[in-house]
């Protein structure tokens, strides 16, 4: 991209307004896609769900994301067009989150292991725990009201 | 610069013009973007070694099930209005910049307008959910006594639910919720706000012919930058927070 503007044909200045569109149609259908996974999880959990299962879905949604990110970064942002050596002196350095990400949840699953166990110090075995219990009794659930 | 285009490999990195073949402004926003995503993915990192440390973490589904005006349940719905206002926001942006390759200064204009528009209908929205969560206060066990708290930086009433005396009642949930969910929605809301500012600065100066007489708009190519910027930290703080 230079700093001068562009002189475009009819024909190029539609095909890009049409390459928006679709990137935005894209992008409109992942959401509304990442938005009924997000809904099976919440209908799903209101059961005994396996835990692997929902994972599977959350990982589903995160595919979805990095998809939407993608479309975000190379059509809006235009990044897809620039040089190459540009586009690997923003994407290299961005790399670093694999590491960060990977290092950080890793540090954050043992504080718990070693929380639980009391440094390993006493037996513990992980539970499940879940913000709806299940078998609630009939009324119990609007017993205590909210203050709006 | 159309001709530099085609020059050999070793003129490319021989000095006098960007091997790159961008502005130095547009290149350092591009590293300033790059420098902000580090700070956002610090944040949200961070938010997920908490997470991954407790035992128990709040379920969104029940925190943000509520939408202004519907006394219903409805999880997910508002701040999905919020993430379609802000990607249809980055599409008007990307029109804007595409009428300023045109130098179409009407076109640029209108699509700032709807982006403008765009931005303050979201932070309008950020505005409501936060009201409705520090204000809407919820009943919580504890001590075996019933109090009643808000979702704020220092309570967190949204713990396990538990039976008491025939009721289901939610017990103290972790506290990093709050600091969490306020810290990284404010600084992304912060981050619209001055993307709002710096649109309406680039519409008066569209409107005032100033990069008309300059000769090109790429003004607002470094201002959609950063919008889009803005919607790409969007989509990863609405997985983090809303989704999963």
């Amino acid at each position: 991209m230079d700093t001068v503007a562009h002189v475009m044909t009819p024909e190029q200045d539609s095909a890009q307004v049409k390459r928006i569109w679709k990137a935005f149609w894209v992008l409109l259908v992942l959401t509304i896609l990442e938005l009924a996974l997000g809904l099976t999880i919440y209908f799903l959990e209101k059961g005994e769900p396996s835990a692997f299962g929902i994972l599977s879905i959350k990982i589903v949604i995160i595919i979805f994301t990095i998809a939407k990110a993608f479309y975000i970064i190379s059509i809006f942002m235009h990044l897809g067009d620039e040089r190459r050596n540009m586009i690997m002196s923003i994407g290299i350095p961005a790399l670093l989150f694999i590491w960060f990400i990977i290092a950080f949840l890793t540090e954050g699953n043992s504080i718990r292991y070693y929380r639980n166990t009391d440094a390993k110090t006493i037996k513990y075995e992980q539970q499940h725990i879940r913000h709806q219990p299940l078998n609630i009794p009939p009324g119990a659930e609007n017993k205590y009201k909210v203050n709006h | 610069m159309e001709t530099a285009a085609v020059q050999t490999k070793k003129g490319l990195w021989s000095g006098g013009r960007s091997p790159f073949n961008v502005s130095y402004g547009k290149l350092m926003m591009w590293y300033f973007l790059l420098s902000d995503s580090f700070t956002f993915g610090a944040f949200l990192i961070s938010y997920g070694t908490i997470r991954f440390s407790s035992n128990y973490w709040v379920d969104h589904n029940y925190v943000f099930n509520s939408f202004p005006g519907i006394h219903a349940n409805a999880p997910l719905a508002f701040v999905s209005l919020m993430t379609f206002i802000l990607i249809f926001s980055s599409v008007t942006m990307v029109l804007a910049v595409h009428e300023g390759h045109k130098m179409n200064k009407r076109g640029v204009e209108k699509w700032l307008m709807f982006t403008i528009l765009g931005g303050l209908a979201f932070l309008s929205c950020q505005a409501v959910e936060w009201t409705h969560l520090l204000t809407t206060s919820h009943p919580v066990l504890v001590n075996g006594q019933i109090e009643y708290w808000n979702t704020t930086t220092s309570h967190n009433p949204w713990g396990p639910r538990v039976l008491f005396e025939g009721g289901l009642i939610n017990t103290p949930g972790p506290v990093a919720f709050g600091g969490y969910f306020f810290g990284i929605t404010g600084f992304h809301g912060f981050h619209v706000s001055v993307g709002v500012i710096l649109l309406i600065i680039t519409l008066i100066n569209t409107k005032r012919g100033v990069f008309h007489n300059r000769g090109h708009y790429e003004m607002v190519e470094k201002i959609g930058l950063y919008w889009h910027f803005v919607d790409l930290v969007w989509v990863f703080v609405f997985l983090c927070f809303y989704l999963i």
